[in-house]
């Protein structure tokens, strides 16, 4: 009995706790965030009369932290809105094929407008932000003419696949003939945070409002969806226009962050689960508290990033694959034991 | 009276094969048609088609009105349908899921009202569920979920509600309280149609329609002998059915010569 006693108590726990939780970490993780540098808290001490400090702290770590939190979220919210329309546990933000969409957008930018020196790196940042957004977006739009269209659940997977293979070999044939942009290249595929000035974390905070209000409205489908198409569809919700704009959310959520901070993995796919194994609560909740979790947990690895090997540091998605990967696998084994909901639960 | 609801030259295929051929039928309002019929006569497929959930051709009318010329919420909130092998809504709570089924009543995105709660409470008291309601639906064993999932359609309180193997999963006890639940609901009025292979179960129901190889080979009251034979032989006459009490039971037709035949 006492399994069934932790149960019911583990699924009365409060999501708005968990919200709030989530929030106040989120605000000491910023707080942190503006401390941590070559000058550490003396920057932030001396902000007030000291023009340096000043910029240090306003201009370069206080948006870089907050831009994290963006990118977090705006991931987390495309994994958890995919994970319930292709009810599918695995599915992440990438599945449509946006990451090697972006990648090859950006490789073909460094090829073409060749690799500059630091003085230009803000205006080649620029451009190589455009050329990922294009190209994450080119790549899904790619899966959907393949997959004819969003109806077929499937076929949309396959061809997010195929396309994500295709695409990312053409990448790789880019890096291949131009051996030269291979570094820059590599900064981008690792993911990075440190390039998040004013102008993309608020791009991001706002994109990330607008999926938000979205997500919450196009809710109630993806509810409906957990009981099958067929189920949804006898409940009078209209699939085939929700779809498209579920994919579309995805689509832009995703390209917006890879468009920022580069390919990083397992935060859409690692937060939603964190919060499916906290409370249980329909998607209009999931998608937010997943969002505020993906910002958390992106906005701590950027800051492990930082202090880690100080005073160099490490690209912010090698950090996530091994946080978000060694939390998977803790989560497989342990409801490996019991019903595994989580992890293994569902069959589409 | 007119048919709650009724098909005219039903056709639907499935992964190009034609599953339905040429399928007119009438349910009459407030009666329980139960549907009959050998493993891949096309019983389930029948019953998605009326539900509107699978393309087909021909037309179909729900209480009278031609079916596309009702709109979806409309037509969700008069008439329910729950399938089989549906995917499993495992993360969400079981008060959750059967809050799915008022979908159709409530406003885009506004909160539950009193009288959704109300039904909700009503469909998991039914079904003897109302004290998992906090619980995930992955917790909970075969049986348990499935009477969850029936919660989830009879709080849709439809007019017409459809039943592909209602029964999978559940133990005799509670078939029994399956056939509690739907006489309560024919009192109401509501006209239920099921796809049942515990044939001594459908024979509770006042109509049976017989379907083999996608077409209806009959359709009549069940205490009919017509009837009976009809179903003994869509199943290769190696049933038979009898009378005990007021009841009909399905019982295997044991040949003299004990071996089956054919090849």
């Amino acid at each position: 009995m006492n399994a069934v006693d932790a149960s019911v108590h583990k699924a009365a726990r409060s999501p708005t706790l968990l919200a709030v939780m989530l929030v106040a970490v989120a605000l000491f993780l910023l707080i942190a965030g503006l401390g941590i540098g070559s000058g550490g808290w003396s920057n932030v001490v001396q902000a007030a009369n000291d023009p340096v400090s000043q910029l240090i702290v306003w201009d370069i770590r206080l948006p870089r932290t907050l831009g994290a939190w963006a990118a977090g979220a705006l991931l987390a919210l495309a994994g958890a809105v995919a994970q319930g329309l292709f009810r599918n546990p695995l599915a992440d933000p990438f599945l449509l094929g946006s990451a090697s969409g972006a990648s090859l957008g950006v490789a073909l930018a460094l090829a073409f407008f060749g690799v500059s020196p630091m003085a230009t790196v803000w205006i080649v940042r620029l451009g190589l932000t455009g050329a990922a957004f294009l190209g994450a977006v080119g790549a899904v739009l790619l899966t959907l003419l393949l997959a004819r269209g969003v109806q077929h659940t499937l076929r949309l997977l396959l061809s997010g696949v195929v396309v994500g293979v295709v695409l990312g070999a053409m990448g790789s044939l880019v890096l291949l003939i131009v051996p030269e942009v291979m570094q820059a290249m590599q900064a981008f595929l690792l993911g990075s945070t440190a390039f998040v000035g004013w102008t993309s974390g608020l791009l991001m905070l706002v994109v990330w409002l607008v999926c938000m209000v979205l997500a919450w409205l196009l809710s109630p489908v993806l509810d409906g969806l957990a009981l099958g198409e067929a189920t949804a569809q006898s409940l009078g919700l209209p699939l085939a226009q929700m779809r498209v704009a579920l994919v579309a959310l995805i689509a832009l959520a995703t390209a917006t962050a890879v468009a920022q901070t580069g390919l990083i993995a397992f935060v859409g796919l690692a937060a939603p689960h964190l919060v499916r194994s906290i409370v249980k609560v329909t998607h209009g909740r999931l998608v937010l508290l997943s969002s505020l979790a993906g910002g958390a947990l992106l906005m701590a690895a950027d800051l492990l990033a930082r202090l880690l090997v100080a005073p160099q540091e490490l690209p912010v998605g090698v950090l996530t694959a091994v946080l978000g990967g060694s939390y998977l696998i803790w989560l497989m084994q342990r409801s490996g034991g019991a019903s595994g909901s989580t992890m293994d639960g569902r069959r589409s | 009276m007119s048919p709650a609801l009724s098909a005219r030259s039903l056709s639907a295929s499935l992964g190009g094969v034609q599953v339905l051929h040429n399928i007119d039928l009438d349910f009459a309002a407030g009666r329980w048609t139960s549907i009959l019929g050998p493993n891949g006569a096309g019983k389930s497929t029948l019953l998605k088609a009326l539900a509107g959930v699978l393309p087909h051709t021909g037309s179909v009318a729900l209480l009278g009105q031609p079916w596309h010329s009702v709109p979806h919420r409309m037509r969700a909130q008069q008439l329910a349908w729950l399938g089989q092998n549906e995917a499993c809504a495992d993360d969400l709570m079981v008060q959750d899921v059967v809050l799915l089924g008022r979908l159709p009543h409530q406003a885009w995105l506004a909160p539950p009202n009193g009288r959704d709660w109300a039904a909700v409470e009503r469909a998991l008291r039914f079904t003897q569920s109302w004290e998992w309601r906090h619980r995930p639906l992955g917790q909970l064993s075969g049986g348990e979920r499935q009477r969850v999932l029936l919660a989830r359609a009879l709080a849709v309180e439809a007019k017409v509600l459809l039943m592909d193997e209602p029964l999978t999963n559940l133990d005799p006890p509670h078939q029994a309280d399956w056939l509690c639940v739907v006489e309560a609901l024919l009192t109401h009025g509501t006209t239920v149609v099921s796809v049942l292979h515990e044939i001594t179960i459908a024979l509770h129901a006042h109509d049976v329609v017989v379907m083999r190889d996608g077409r209806v080979c009959h359709h009549g009251a069940t205490d009919l002998a017509a009837t009976h034979q009809a179903i003994s032989a869509a199943f290769d006459h190696r049933i038979a059915i009898h009378a005990v009490g007021a009841q009909w039971v399905a019982l295997p037709f044991v040949q003299p010569n004990g071996i089956p035949h054919g090849n």
